[in-house]
């Protein structure tokens, strides 16, 4: 099996390891908040008063996306111009010695 | 053969626990203020001495090794990137992977501590998530404890013989589920139960953040699998000279 045929099967069960929460807990809210353990601290002492706020928070869920999705992009444009470099310089080193 | 039944087993075992864990949590970082500021100073100093330690290791690496810059810059880029990807989970709640095993395995887990806290730091202030005041202790969790889980089970696993994939699957797997039991431990210590005490706490946070944690480790796992297939073919000499790959490997 070639590198690129193991890495496909990989990379699908990944996506199935996203898809198949999304089935089975269907009606769920999938909140990415820290909402939860929030709740459990304040549960746990009800007293207690967060001592520090965040220095700036992103004005929106939207514009929160909009970095999420630039911290991801920076770092896969890296890494696809990495792969693609060490490529290039494999294929080079195969030429050199024809 | 013996060592393929094992991961299949290990994995049927994990994808139970996933089918049958509590519903409706969250998980990610300490939020922002939400550890008492005696523990906010403890586990800042905690991480201090790992911090130090990384940047001199990083500093000994690209001095003797110029031409890993790009490689460690991959390293980075890979926990950027994981960091980032906030997936949903079985327990009907979000939460995302660290991306630190990779950086672990290759430069070792002082180095990936440096490059862990940079990521939460960019996170704390440009996504107010995790936090500035919670810095250390998720520095601690995410960017120490994950890094030397990992390496710790690649250095174990390879020992046992196990095959190089497995070894670096189980590393970034596990290092990414022990960052997030750290979290419930910080959690639980600063914030005992009144009935059960620490246990009590442990286990509450753990279903929160632990559980949800499950089949994200999982996938970054396959994902550092994924990027070492990548390595290994196009970057053999790089991964010889950080002593990852053995010469028979390579030839693999």
């Amino acid at each position: 099996m070639s590198i690129a045929q193991k890495n496909l099967i990989l990379v699908v069960f990944v996506l199935l390891l996203a898809v198949v929460p999304l089935v089975i807990k269907g009606g769920a809210e999938f909140g990415g908040a820290d909402g939860q353990a929030e709740e459990a601290i304040t549960e746990i002492q009800p007293d207690y008063e967060p001592w520090f706020q965040s220095i700036w928070e992103p004005p929106s869920g939207e514009i929160e996306g909009l970095l999420f999705a630039l911290q991801a992009a920076a770092g896969a444009g890296f890494i696809c111009y990495y792969f693609g470099y060490m490529r290039g310089r494999k294929q080079q080193e195969r030429e050199k010695r024809v | 053969m013996s060592g393929k039944i094992c991961s299949m087993l290990a994995f049927v075992y994990l994808l139970t626990v996933m089918f049958v864990s509590p519903a409706n949590a969250y998980a990610m970082h300490i939020m922002e203020g939400f550890l008492p500021v005696q523990w906010a100073v403890l586990w800042a100093v905690l991480s201090l001495p790992f911090l130090i330690a990384g940047v001199i290791s990083i500093k000994r690496t690209l001095r003797d090794r110029p031409n890993l810059k790009m490689m460690l810059g991959l390293a980075g880029a890979f926990a950027f990137v994981l960091s980032a990807l906030k997936l949903p989970s079985v327990t009907g709640s979000c939460s995302h992977p660290t991306g630190v095993g990779l950086g672990a395995v290759l430069f070792g887990p002082a180095a990936m501590s440096v490059l862990g806290c940079i990521v939460l730091i960019f996170q704390a202030i440009l996504l107010a998530h995790g936090g500035l005041s919670t810095l250390g202790a998720n520095t601690f969790s995410m960017a120490i404890v994950g890094p030397f889980v990992a390496y710790g089970v690649y250095k174990i696993t390879q020992k046992l013989g196990a095959p190089f994939w497995l070894a670096v699957f189980l590393a970034a797997a596990l290092g990414d589920l022990l960052t997030y039991v750290t979290t419930s431990f910080q959690l639980a210590l600063a914030f005992p139960a009144e009935v059960g005490g620490f246990m009590a706490s442990f286990i509450k946070f753990n279903t929160i953040f632990a559980v949800t944690q499950v089949p994200l480790a999982i996938s970054e796992g396959l994902l550092t699998v994924v990027v070492f297939n990548v390595l290994a073919a196009y970057n053999s000499q790089e991964l010889q000279e950080l002593s990852v790959l053995s010469k028979e490997e390579v030839q693999i």
